[in-house]
C-alpha cells in the first residue's frame, strides 16, 4: 500500500437545487494515477475545484501529507504544490507561450529566464514548446502542452487533469500517456477525470466512480472490464444503437473541390474539400478539434457561402444560398454549441423550435407567427426525443446540456430533411442521451436521409457511421468505408501526432 | 495665398494642446478596454471632470487642485457605471450611453453659476532654452505640465501593459475571463480598478479643455471629444503610442480647420467643423473592413462575466 498523498473525508457540496456532491471520501496515493470517473453531472468538477481552490466545500475535510488542506483559492493550492491542467478556458489566444505559462504561476521569473525554463521541461518531457508563439495559432494537442508545461513548472504533487485526450489524436494520447507515466515514476501523483474507459483501463492504478454526487466504489480498473465500469458509471445496463442495412440510394448532396477561407482569425480555412453524400449513408467526419470543424458546418449550412456550384444539394446549386434558403430545399444543421448558436439561450423553447422550423413547417404566414401550431411542434419533440423539461415555454438555458441537446438534434430531425449536417451531436451530453440521439439519426438514415456527422469522438463514429473521413489542417481525406477501419488508421487519417518526432527521440 | 497666413510652428503648437484631451481620455478608455469593458460614457466622464475641475479650480483658485477635483470626479461616475455593469450586471453599452446622458445632464445643473467665469490660469512649464530653439521651441517646448505628464503617461500605460506582471493579469482578464477566473484571478476586482482609472483619466482630459484649451465652461463643452477618444481606442487597435499618434492625428485635423476658418477658406464652417467626426467615421469603417483580424480587440470585450462557481 502506497503512503497517502490526499485524503478527501465526506466532502458535501450542494448548490440550490442539486446536490453536487455528497459524502465524498477517498485517497490518491503518493505517486499514483488516480481515475476519477462518471457522467456529466455526477460531480466530477465540483470535487476538483473543491481540491483546486476554486468552491469551498460545504462539509468534509482535506488533508495532504498529514497536513489539514483547505485552499481558499487557487494560489493557495497552487503555493502547496496542486495543479490542474483544464479541459478547457484556461488559456488566452492573442498571449504568447511564455505569458499564458506565467499567468498560471505563482512567482513567475522574468519572461526571458522562464523562456529558457520552458524550452528545457517541454523536452525534458517530450512535449516540444517555442516560448514566443502565440496561443491562438497552436493546436489542440499544443495548446495542452502549454497547460501541463506550466503545471510542471511548479513541480506539483499532485496533478490534477481534466478531461485531457478529448481534443488529441491517438497518437498523441499515446505520448501524453508516456509524460504521465514519467511524471508518476518521478513520485508525481495524478488526478486524471475522464469518462474514455479504455483509457483509463490502459493508464490508471485506481479508479473512483462517481454518479449523481455520490462514490459508487473504488477500484482497480485493470481488474474490470470497460463495460463493468460503464454500468458502474451509469448505474443501468446499456444497448449499443441497432443499424439495420439498409441501402443507399442517390447522391444528395456533394461538395467538389471547395476551398474557402474561415471568417474567424484564429480559425481554419477550409482547403479544397470533396466529398459525396447519397440518401441513407450516415458519413463520419473525424479531426481533432479546429481543424476546420466549425467552418465545414458552416459552409454546409449556408452560414459561410461559397461559390454556387461547388455546393450541390440533390444536383442543384446551392452554394450561394444562406441557411434558410437551404432549409427550404431540405438541408438542415445543428453547430455544436448550442447555447448561442442552435439555441437561443433566453428564449423559450417554443420560439426556439420557430427560429429553425418556420419554413419547412409553415408557422408563420404573411409575416404572423401561428404560436398554437408552433407550440404544438415544440410539445412534439419534447415528447418524440424525451427532452426533460416542464414544458415549453422553459427558457433554452435553464435545460441541462444533454436535453437541450436532445432538443435542438430533435427539431432538425423533425423537419423531415433530406440531408442533416450535425457537429458533435453527443459533446457534454450524458450516456443515455447520447443513445438516444444516436439512434435518432440511425432512425432518419434509415428512411432515406443522408446524414453528416461531424465528431471528435471516434468510438461515436465508428458506432454509426458508414463511411468515414477526417479532417487535418482544413483539408478533407479520402471517404472510405468505415468497416473495417481500426483506430491506428484512423489517428493517421487526422494527421498524426503533429510535429511529435522530437518527444519520440525523447521518450525513446 | 491665404495658407500662407498659417504659421506651421504655431499649427503644431497648437495640435499638441488640441491633442491632449482626447489623448488622455483615450487612454484611459485603451487600459478599461483592455481589462475587456467597453464603457461608453466617456464623454460623460470627461464632462463631469470639466465641471467638476474648473469649480474647484475657481474656488480654491488652484488648477493643480482642480485637476485633482477633475479625475475625482471622473471616478465617481464610473464607479456608478462599475456598480451597474459588474455588480448588477447591466448591459455595458445601454449604461455607458446611460452614463454619457447624465454626464451631461448634471453637469449642466452643478455649472450653472460658473458660466463666464475665467479659472485660474495654469502656467506654462519654463523648460529655458530649449523653448529659444527655432521652431521646434515655438512648437514642442512652449506647453503646460499636463501636455508633458500625458505622454509620460501613455508611455507609462504601455510599460504597464506590455511588461508589468499587473499588466498581464489585466490582458487577461480582458482576453479571456473564463481562464483568468480559472486561474483564480479576481475578474471584477480587476476591472473595477480599470473602469477607475478610465474615469480618471477622461475627468483630467476634461478639466483640460475647462481650465487649458478653452478655457472657460460651458454646458456641454466637450462635443463629442469622448466619442473621438472611444474611436481613437480602436483605430490605435488598442496600442498606446498608436493611441498618441491617433491623438495627434485628431487634433491635427481640429487645429487645421479652425484655422482654415480664420484664414477664411471659402467652405461653409459647419462643413470644417464636422471634418473630425467624419474621418472618425471613415477611419472606424477602414479598420472594420478588415474583418476582425490584425484588429486586435481584446477577446472578452464587452462580454458579462457571471463567476460560474
Amino acid at each position: 500500500m502506497r503512503k497517502s498523498l490526499l485524503r478527501l473525508e465526506g466532502l458535501t457540496k450542494a448548490y440550490p437545487g442539486v446536490v453536487a456532491n455528497d459524502d465524498v471520501s477517498f485517497d490518491i496515493g503518493e505517486g499514483q494515477i488516480h481515475a476519477l470517473l462518471g457522467e456529466n453531472g455526477a460531480g466530477k468538477s465540483t470535487l476538483v475545484k473543491m481540491i483546486y481552490g476554486l468552491v469551498k466545500p460545504d462539509a468534509g475535510q482535506m488533508t495532504l501529507r498529514d497536513q489539514p488542506f483547505a485552499p481558499a483559492q487557487p494560489s493557495d493550492a497552487r503555493r502547496k504544490g496542486v495543479a490542474m491542467v483544464f479541459q478547457h478556458f484556461s488559456l488566452f489566444d492573442a498571449m504568447d507561450v511564455a505569458e499564458n505559462v506565467a499567468l498560471g504561476m505563482e512567482n513567475p521569473p522574468p519572461l526571458r529566464d522562464l523562456a529558457r525554463r520552458i524550452r528545457d521541461v517541454s523536452e525534458a518531457y517530450g512535449l516540444p514548446l517555442d516560448p514566443t508563439r502565440l496561443v491562438g495559432e497552436l493546436s489542440a494537442g499544443e495548446r495542452q502542452r502549454v497547460e501541463i508545461v506550466r503545471c510542471l513548472l511548479q513541480d506539483p504533487k499532485l496533478l490534477i487533469m481534466d478531461e485531457p485526450t478529448s481534443v488529441l489524436t491517438p497518437q498523441e494520447v499515446d505520448i501524453l500517456f508516456r509524460t504521465l507515466r514519467k511524471l508518476s515514476s518521478e513520485g508525481t501523483a495524478i488526478l486524471y477525470i475522464s469518462h474514455k474507459l479504455e483509457e483509463i483501463r490502459a493508464l490508471c492504478d485506481e479508479a473512483t466512480i462517481l454518479r449523481g454526487g455520490r462514490k459508487i466504489a473504488t477500484c482497480d480498473p485493470r481488474e474490470k472490464s470497460a463495460r463493468e465500469l460503464a454500468e458502474l458509471m451509469v448505474g443501468q445496463v446499456l444497448h449499443p444503437p441497432e443499424r439495420p442495412a439498409r441501402p443507399m440510394g442517390d447522391v444528395v448532396l456533394s461538395v467538389d473541390k471547395l476551398s474557402l477561407h474561415s471568417n474567424n482569425p484564429f480559425g481554419t480555412s477550409l482547403k479544397d474539400i470533396s466529398f459525396s453524400l447519397r440518401a441513407g449513408e450516415v458519413l463520419g467526419i473525424a479531426g481533432v478539434a479546429g481543424n476546420g470543424q466549425d467552418e465545414l458546418l458552416l459552409m454546409l449550412s449556408g452560414e459561410l457561402q461559397a461559390p454556387s456550384a461547388q455546393v450541390r444539394l440533390k444536383g442543384q446549386p446551392v452554394g450561394h444560398l444562406g441557411p434558410n434558403a437551404r432549409r427550404k430545399r431540405g438541408l438542415v444543421s445543428a453547430p455544436e454549441e448550442r447555447l448561442g448558436h442552435a439555441a437561443a439561450p433566453d428564449m423559450s423553447l417554443t420560439s426556439n423550435a420557430l427560429l429553425s422550423a418556420s419554413e419547412r413547417k409553415g408557422l408563420a404566414s404573411r409575416g404572423f407567427i401561428d404560436w398554437p401550431a408552433t407550440e404544438v411542434f415544440a410539445r412534439d419533440i419534447i415528447a418524440r426525443f424525451d427532452v426533460r423539461t416542464p414544458g415549453p415555454h422553459v427558457l433554452a438555458r435553464a435545460l441541462s446540456g444533454g436535453n437541450l441537446q436532445k432538443f435542438v438534434i430533435g427539431r432538425e430531425i423533425e423537419l423531415d430533411p433530406d440531408v442533416i449536417v450535425v457537429n458533435q451531436p453527443t459533446w457534454g451530453v450524458d450516456a443515455a442521451a447520447a443513445a438516444t440521439i444516436r439512434q435518432a439519426l440511425l432512425d432518419l438514415a434509415g428512411k432515406g436521409a443522408g446524414v453528416l456527422v461531424i465528431s471528435q469522438d471516434l468510438d461515436e463514429l465508428l458506432e454509426i457511421a458508414d463511411s468515414f473521413a477526417a479532417l487535418n489542417e482544413g483539408r478533407l481525406t479520402p471517404v472510405r468505408p468505415a468497416r473495417g477501419l481500426d483506430v491506428e488508421e484512423i489517428g493517421l487519417m487526422m494527421g498524426g501526432a503533429h510535429d511529435m518526432h522530437v518527444a519520440q527521440e525523447a521518450s525513446a | 495665398m491665404i495658407l500662407g497666413s498659417i504659421n506651421p510652428a504655431v499649427l503644431m503648437a497648437a495640435l499638441m494642446v488640441a491633442a491632449t484631451p482626447i489623448l488622455l481620455a483615450a487612454i484611459g478608455e485603451l487600459v478599461v478596454e483592455k481589462a475587456g469593458v467597453l464603457n461608453l460614457g466617456v464623454e460623460g466622464m470627461m464632462i463631469m471632470g470639466a465641471c467638476v475641475g474648473f469649480i474647484i479650480a475657481v474656488n480654491t483658485g488652484s488648477p493643480f487642485i482642480g485637476f485633482i477635483g477633475a479625475a475625482l470626479g471622473g471616478i465617481a461616475l464610473s464607479l456608478l457605471f462599475a456598480l451597474l455593469t459588474q455588480a448588477l450586471m447591466t448591459n455595458q453599452v445601454a449604461s455607458g450611453l446611460a452614463l454619457t446622458l447624465f454626464g451631461l445632464g448634471l453637469t449642466a445643473l452643478l455649472g450653472q453659476q460658473y458660466v463666464g467665469i475665467t479659472p485660474p490660469r495654469t502656467p506654462k512649464l519654463d523648460l529655458g532654452p530649449l523653448s529659444d530653439i527655432p521652431f521646434l521651441g515655438r512648437a514642442l517646448f512652449t506647453h503646460d505640465i499636463v501636455v508633458y505628464l500625458t505622454i509620460a503617461l501613455v508611455g507609462a500605460v504601455w510599460w504597464f501593459l506590455k511588461y508589468s506582471r499587473a499588466g498581464m493579469i489585466l490582458r487577461a482578464v480582458g482576453e479571456n475571463h473564463d481562464a483568468a477566473h480559472a486561474l483564480g484571478y479576481h475578474v471584477k476586482r480587476v476591472r473595477v480598478l480599470a473602469i477607475m482609472f478610465g474615469g480618471a483619466c477622461a475627468g483630467l482630459g476634461g478639466a483640460y479643455l475647462s481650465l487649458i484649451r478653452v478655457p472657460q465652461w460651458t454646458e456641454g463643452m466637450t462635443v463629442g471629444a469622448g466619442w473621438i477618444a472611444l474611436a481613437l481606442v480602436v483605430f490605435a487597435s488598442w496600442r498606446p503610442w498608436r493611441a498618441m499618434a491617433g491623438a495627434y492625428l485628431f487634433g491635427g485635423i481640429v487645429v487645421l480647420q479652425l484655422n482654415l476658418q480664420a484664414a477664411g477658406v471659402r467652405i461653409p464652417v459647419e462643413y470644417l467643423s464636422m471634418s473630425p467626426y467624419l474621418i472618425t467615421i471613415l477611419v472606424l469603417v477602414i479598420i472594420s473592413s478588415g474583418k476582425g483580424r490584425g484588429l486586435n480587440a481584446p477577446g472578452s470585450l464587452n462580454k458579462p462575466f457571471h463567476a460560474s462557481s
